[in-house]
């Protein structure tokens, strides 16, 4: 028997709308309302002012360790922006601007990034999972969501987000395995941002693309240009449509750039070189859309200055709100929440130790 | 001598055991030109180059079944697992493999590695970061379990890990990485693993315990002296598994009181485990029950509540003071 070529079924395409120079390829124009263009430019802008509070934040020592976004906001909000309320988003931990615009308030942000538990609380009515820190874990949760909603004959979504990095864990490749054979309704994105720490994408695979690793799975993967939100969105939206309708899990690959550290205790100089962080400022997804809605005309550079305006005063009550509200929250018997339906006794014995240690020791610093 | 933190000292066990012996290699997340990102294994990749200082893609499970077949091969991988809370992507490679490759393949083969990495509370890390779970490796029968409490026990353990024969599980407390500096000397110096340390004498009281928690019950065996008088004596245990209890035995022996502490959750923790061996052989001289200071059992608070949860000093004087009072 002569050896011959199979044919796999795919192929990867790239994916780009929005060029570096704010040109439109017409052709592709996903045609979205002129009221959400404005309600992303405004999400990306509070995301990315919010990022920069923080790292300030975090610099006074206000709040802990936490990982910038700047960079990356196209890539994560382009996508969530494709779901319904309803639909189901599984977070990594660098889709901040994805958790704003699916309702996270701000000031749970500061809460949470100050070491408080009570941030990460989720309101009834929004369908996300808490940020998820071990990395790639949460992808299969994605494929579960997906198949019980496919179980109980609803039309919801689960979308899932991780880093390059993740694409090397066990879980992310048992995820997609899953979703393609039972066919769940699911969209993984991958924020490909070039580095895992101080790994780059080279050395953590040797894929051309990270998209195509969908082909293996036996679902599409496509490749899209990360810091262009249209072509996110675009390929979000059919991603999304195509699972609603019983098509099936996709894998979309944003090819996207972290502009800032890993998290505030890492040092980038250590691995890369300022050149190529030059470089991707030249592809920042904020201006590049804000250059593209002042040609279209839904914004001018003075309506830009004072939405900043606002978004850096909307940060600034949310500040001002975080920080009042920790204060109250200061008692540590909290800690003892939140961890059974119903307590273990002896738990509950050493929560009323703790209580009373704790007592003992306000007595005894009051008697000083 | 030098002064050294235990990253530089952990730095330098790494070192020369690399320059004596070439089948020792590093391997593990961000290990190579970033140096770790506590920079245990700074500057290694420069002086033996990156075929013997491994930059691994992000999988803790490939990095542990590797570093198995590398020692099942005859190599001595020394990884690092970034933070302990990740070590459980690589459970079921210790758990069905490495603890037991010797036991399966009737001693042909053996997996002399080390899995290296940060434990415990006390840094302000994010969620993951900070926990304590030693018990589920002490649990493992094949594994050896240490966790050093200062530069120079954490130097000298960590040669003597590499040199084992068998997979050691190595946690360094990462609250102690650079709270303080101490004499490293530059020549050898090994320690033994399986032998808990007496660090301060005395004759009233036996506080144990290890790691980071070794700094409160120091703390607490001083103000009890100055305080009230007592003498206690303090037992670094230093090896988890197999836990050595001669000395703490002999110890409770003399003292009939006894204090243990860790960080990790009470229930099912080390020091359920230890308080059943004084019991077994050193029952009928206590004087009082043994009291366990440990964390609750309940997940370690994001970091603004996790001194509260952390076993303070305050804590393990009450319960020596309740030991004593019995
Ligand atoms: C299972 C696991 N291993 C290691 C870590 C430590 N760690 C946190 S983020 C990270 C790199 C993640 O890279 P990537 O998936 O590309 O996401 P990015 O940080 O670039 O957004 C590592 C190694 C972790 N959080 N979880
Ligand atoms: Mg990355």
């Amino acid at each position: 028997m002569p050896r011959k070529k199979i044919s796999i079924p795919n192929k990867i395409e790239y994916l780009s709308i929005l060029n570096e120079k704010s040109e439109l390829d017409k052709k592709l124009d996903p045609d979205i309302s002129d009221n959400l263009l404005l309600k992303l430019h405004r999400t990306m802008l509070l995301a990315r002012k919010f990022d920069e509070r923080l790292l300030s934040l975090q610099r006074q020592g206000r709040i802990g360790t936490f990982p910038p976004i700047s960079g990356q906001e196209a890539a994560h909000l382009g996508a969530v922006a494709a779901l319904r309320p309803t639909d189901w988003m599984v977070p990594a931990f660098r889709e901040t601007a994805a958790e704003i615009w699916r309702g996270r308030t701000l000031e749970s942000v500061i809460i949470y990034n100050n070491g408080y538990n009570e941030g990460a609380a989720i309101p009834e009515g929004r369908y996300d999972l808490p940020i998820s820190v071990p990395v790639g874990s949460q992808i299969l949760h994605a494929v579960g969501l997906g198949w019980a909603a496919k179980y109980r004959q609803k039309d919801d979504v689960a979308m899932a987000f991780f880093g390059d990095g993740a694409t090397s864990e066990g879980d992310f490749h048992e995820g997609l395995n899953f979703a393609a054979v039972f066919q769940a309704p699911v969209v993984f994105v991958c924020q490909n941002n070039q580095w895992a720490i101080s790994i780059p994408l080279a050395k953590q695979t040797r894929s051309k693309t990270l998209a195509q690793k969908a082909l293996a799975y036996g679902m599409p993967g496509i490749q899209v240009d990360g810091n262009d939100i249209l072509a996110v969105f675009a390929a979000a939206r059919e991603a999304v449509e195509r699972a609603r309708s019983g098509g099936g899990p996709t894998l979309i690959e944003c090819v996207t750039y972290r502009l800032m550290m890993h998290t505030t205790a890492d040092d980038p100089k250590r691995y890369r070189t300022d050149k190529e962080v030059e470089q991707w400022k030249n592809r920042d997804p904020l201006p590049r859309f804000q250059n593209y809605l002042i040609r279209k005309g839904l914004l001018t550079e003075d309506k830009i200055a004072k939405a900043e305006a606002e978004v850096v005063q909307e940060i600034q009550e949310a500040v001002d709100r975080a920080e009042k509200q920790m204060k109250e929250l200061g008692d540590p018997v909290h800690m003892f929440a939140h961890l059974y339906a119903a307590m273990p006794p002896y738990v509950e014995e050493q929560k009323k130790e703790f209580e009373r240690e704790l007592a003992e020791l306000n007595k005894e610093a009051d008697h000083g | 001598m030098a002064k050294m933190t235990m990253v530089q000292a952990l730095n330098l066990a790494l070192r020369q055991e690399m320059e004596k012996d070439d089948s020792v290699v590093v391997l593990g997340e961000d290990v190579g030109v970033d140096g770790g990102v506590f920079r245990v294994t700074d500057g290694l990749i420069n002086q033996f180059g990156d075929q013997r200082v491994l930059d691994t893609p992000l999988a803790e499970s490939g990095i542990v079944g590797m570093s198995i077949g590398m020692a099942a091969y005859g190599l001595k991988p020394v990884c690092e697992i970034q933070f302990s809370g990740f070590a459980y992507q690589n459970f079921h490679q210790i758990e069905n493999h490495a603890a037991r490759l010797r036991w399966r393949s009737q001693d042909r083969y053996h997996v002399p590695m080390v899995l290296r990495a940060p434990y415990g509370g006390g840094v302000r890390a994010l969620e993951h970061h900070s926990e304590s779970r030693e018990a589920y490796w002490a649990h493992t029968p094949g594994l050896k379990m240490v966790i050093p409490s200062g530069p120079r026990n954490a130097r000298g353990l960590l040669v003597s890990a590499i040199r084992d024969p068998d997979p050691v599980i190595f946690y360094e407390p990462k609250a102690l990485y650079r709270a303080f500096r101490e004499d490293v000397p530059e020549e050898e110096e090994i320690m033994a693993i399986g032998e808990p340390r007496c660090v301060r004498q005395g004759s009233d009281l036996t506080m144990i315990s290890y790691g980071a928690m070794m700094r409160p019950t120091l703390e607490a065996a001083v103000e009890l002296k100055e305080k009230d008088g007592v003498e206690a004596e303090v037992i670094d245990l230093l090896t988890i598994s197999p836990l050595n209890e001669k000395i703490l035995v002999e110890s409770v022996k003399k003292t009939g009181r006894a204090v243990v502490i860790h960080e990790a959750p009470r229930s099912f923790g080390p020091g359920a485990e230890i308080v059943s061996r004084l019991m077994e052989k050193a029952f009928y001289y206590l004087e009082a029950p043994i009291e366990r200071v440990t964390g609750y059992d309940i997940i370690i608070p994001l970091f603004s509540r996790e001194k509260a949860y952390l076993p303070s000093v305050q804590r393990i004087i009450r319960s020596a003071r309740k030991v004593l009072a019995a």
